[in-house]
């Protein structure tokens, strides 16, 4: 009996001692595959990033460009083309479908409310000789508001631009219909292509840029202040800012640089998004304004600003105006320091307008050296709806786009004029700008995104309407029965 | 972006709506995504305070008379169906209606619909008279506080005498009709044909 028991508990544990070598054999082998897989997946990354950085990085920080970008952009306008004849003869075949038209849906009459009512009472069986009430004029306001109803000037200006014709993005899809073979596997295509390809490129690209720029500066920020110190800072500023550019695929065009801002003055631009100041950096250095934040941007703003001097304030400093232009004023004032660049509409705009510019930038003094911006949009849709997206899915955005492609225009420097306010000087800058880029020229205040209208306006309608019909009645009353 | 919202129009409502209003196909899905993006609360029906997002015509005068037209009585919001109702007194007027249907009433864009709309501009209470107060009331709006009461009244005044033909002291909807000048009905909003 103890002789079986023993032999029992022996079996046990030898068969306990085999499963445990078993185990660590198993785990041993497995930790090498692993350890293979990793070791791949490290190699596969390094010569990646090798890739990355010495045909795409290196190029850009010395500003050269290989040439990638530019037959990218090129089979992508003929591949669009394409597209677009597909679609147009899709449309003629099947008639039911709408066709995108980017007309307004009305026949607006652009007269001003004097010439409008007038029109309105000539016809009016009663001759009249101007001023007076008729019950007719109610049909004008009626009409513009009907007007209004169906399209107006301002609210658009809010969402992305409608396009003439699809291009290949899911987000831009209106009324899309399934039309061929041909044209989804295309777009199917693209959807790989700006997804797994590009996608992961771009992102790698920012990560390198935005690193660099943070190690960079706080690198310079050590050296004592000297010329060679300004002169590594820009060195940096631009090579980041070249690096993230090509983290976009952007093709801008430069037209005037005989006008770059200069230093002690004020770049003024108007805002379609966050990504301006990356157009604008690469092709010159600027001082930047702006709020503090917190996150990642704040650890950018804190590291900039050690290499070369930018303007940020505190959320509370922001409401005490007169700080704010003190503080710019003496920035100016010292010639030694960058052009600051400011966005006086003072929030993103679809980038077929420019808004009311904000008074601010335009009383401190200084030159103004007018900058107009205008995208492509049939590449990638600029504009930052900040009340839809929120600033990461933007830059997801962005960055699963085909291109962004852009215009930057220098405009001559412009001066306050004598007699001229601060207001005048914002408007007529503001048509500078307007005119040089194609957009059309509001006055309205882009603030109206989020904010209501002031009721000061409708004050002032009534009161044109009032002297209208005021004019005979002063006479009837001086006259009157007695 | 309001571009993909026409997918939620079906083709049935837009068969219905054509027919109603006179819209075109493409004028509709047009006018659908115009009515979605001013839908801030995506569900389905405008309020108010949708329109007063409208900058210019929050600033019109007559701004609050217009955006009441949409809204049935007692209501306070108008869905798709009613907003085109009443956007189709806006189209132009044709004269030579290829399909003249005897039976199917009189087109929302007809004459006498356009001036019956601009008649309830006038008559707040729609009991089809606008009485002197009324009239006050809309001048009121259109000219804010730049004119006295006393100039006001007078004005008001002048123009009920002229339209009142049967001299109850209020203006009827036929004797509306018969001092509007003709030619003011065409320059009505021009919402294009076919567009």
């Amino acid at each position: 009996m103890e002789k079986i028991n023993s032999f029992l508990s022996f079996k046990k544990s030898t068969e306990c001692l085999c499963a445990r070598v078993e185990c660590k054999i198993l785990r041993s082998h497995l930790l090498r595959e692993m350890e293979g897989a990793w070791e791949i997946a490290f190699v596969l990354f390094q010569v990646w990033l090798s890739i990355v950085v010495g045909l795409i990085v290196l190029p850009a920080m010395f500003g050269v460009s290989l040439g990638f970008t530019d037959i990218y952009i090129k089979v992508l306008v003929k591949t669009l083309e394409w597209a677009t004849l597909r679609i147009q003869r899709g449309q003629k075949e099947q008639p039911t479908l709408p066709s995108q038209s980017a007309n307004g849906i009305i026949e607006k009459d652009d007269g001003s409310m004097e010439e409008e009512i007038g029109e309105l009472r000539r016809s009016h069986p009663k001759n009249l000789a101007g001023g007076d009430f008729t019950m007719c004029d109610a049909f004008y306001f009626c009409k513009k508001g009907i007007e209004n109803i169906v399209e107006d000037q301002v609210t658009q200006r809010f969402t992305s631009e409608e396009l003439a014709s699809w291009n290949l993005l899911t987000r831009t899809n209106n009324n899309f219909r399934y039309i061929s073979v041909r044209l989804t596997i295309i777009w199917g295509l693209g959807v790989f292509i700006r997804y797994c390809i590009l996608l992961p490129l771009r992102i790698t690209l920012a990560v390198i840029g935005l690193s660099w720029l943070v190690i960079g500066t706080t690198l310079v920020g050590l050296l004592p202040s000297c010329n060679a110190k300004n002169w590594l800072s820009d060195l940096v500023h631009i090579t980041c800012y070249r690096i993230c550019a090509r983290g976009l695929s952007a093709t801008i065009r430069y037209h005037n640089k005989e006008n770059r801002p200069k230093k002690g003055g004020i770049c003024v631009a108007n805002h379609t998004s966050p990504i301006d100041i990356v157009i604008l950096a690469n092709d010159g250095c600027y001082a930047m304004v702006g709020q503090v934040h917190g996150g990642l941007m704040g650890v950018i703003q804190r590291s900039i600003v050690r290499s070369c001097p930018h303007v940020w304030f505190e959320r509370s400093e922001m409401k005490d105006r007169h700080a704010v232009a003190k503080r710019l004023k003496d920035h100016i004032a010292d010639k030694t320091k960058l052009p600051i660049l400011i966005f006086p509409e003072g929030t993103c705009i679809n980038n077929t307008s420019v808004m009311m510019f904000k008074k601010g930038s335009f009383e401190i003094g200084g030159t103004i050296y007018p900058v107009a911006i205008k995208y492509d949009p049939q590449f990638g849709d600029a504009f930052w709806n900040s009340a839809k997206y929120n600033m990461v899915s933007y830059l997801l955005r962005m960055m699963t786009s085909w291109a962004i492609v852009c215009n930057v225009w220098y405009l001559p420097p412009m001066t306050r004029q004598d007699g001229e306010d601060a207001v005048q000087f914002a408007n007529r800058v503001k048509s500078a700008i307007a005119h040089q880029g194609g957009l059309v020229d509001l006055s309205w205040d882009g603030g109206l995104k989020r904010e209501k209208v002031k009721e000061s306006f409708k004050e002032e309608q009534q009161k044109m309407y009032s002297s209208m019909i005021v004019g005979s009645d002063f006479h009837e009353a001086s006259v009157g029965p007695a | 972006m309001g571009s993909r919202a026409s997918s939620l129009l079906r083709e049935e409502d837009i068969e219905e709506i054509k027919k109603q209003t006179g819209f075109s196909h493409s004028q509709i899905t047009r006018l659908y995504s115009r009515f979605h993006s001013l839908d801030k609360g995506e569900n389905g029906a405008l309020s108010r305070e949708d329109f007063q997002r409208i900058p210019e015509l929050a600033i019109n005068p007559l701004g609050d008379r217009i955006i009441n037209a949409f809204f049935p009585e007692g209501e306070d919001q108008v869905n798709f169906r009613g907003f085109m109702r009443t956007l189709a007194h806006f189209r132009p007027v044709e004269d030579n209606e290829k399909n003249k249907d005897p039976t199917s009433g009189e087109p929302l864009n007809s004459r006498t619909n356009k001036l019956f709309f601009a008649f309830q501009l006038y008559d707040l209470d729609r009991d089809d008279k606008i009485s002197r107060d009324e009239l006050l009331q809309v001048l009121r709006m259109m000219v804010g506080v730049n004119i006295s009461d006393e100039q006001l009244g007078s004005i008001a005044d002048r123009t009920i005498q002229e339209a009142d033909t049967n001299g109850d002291m209020c203006i009827s909807f036929s004797e509306f009709t018969k001092v509007m000048p003709g030619k003011a009905i065409d320059i009505t909003a021009d919402l294009q044909n076919g567009a």
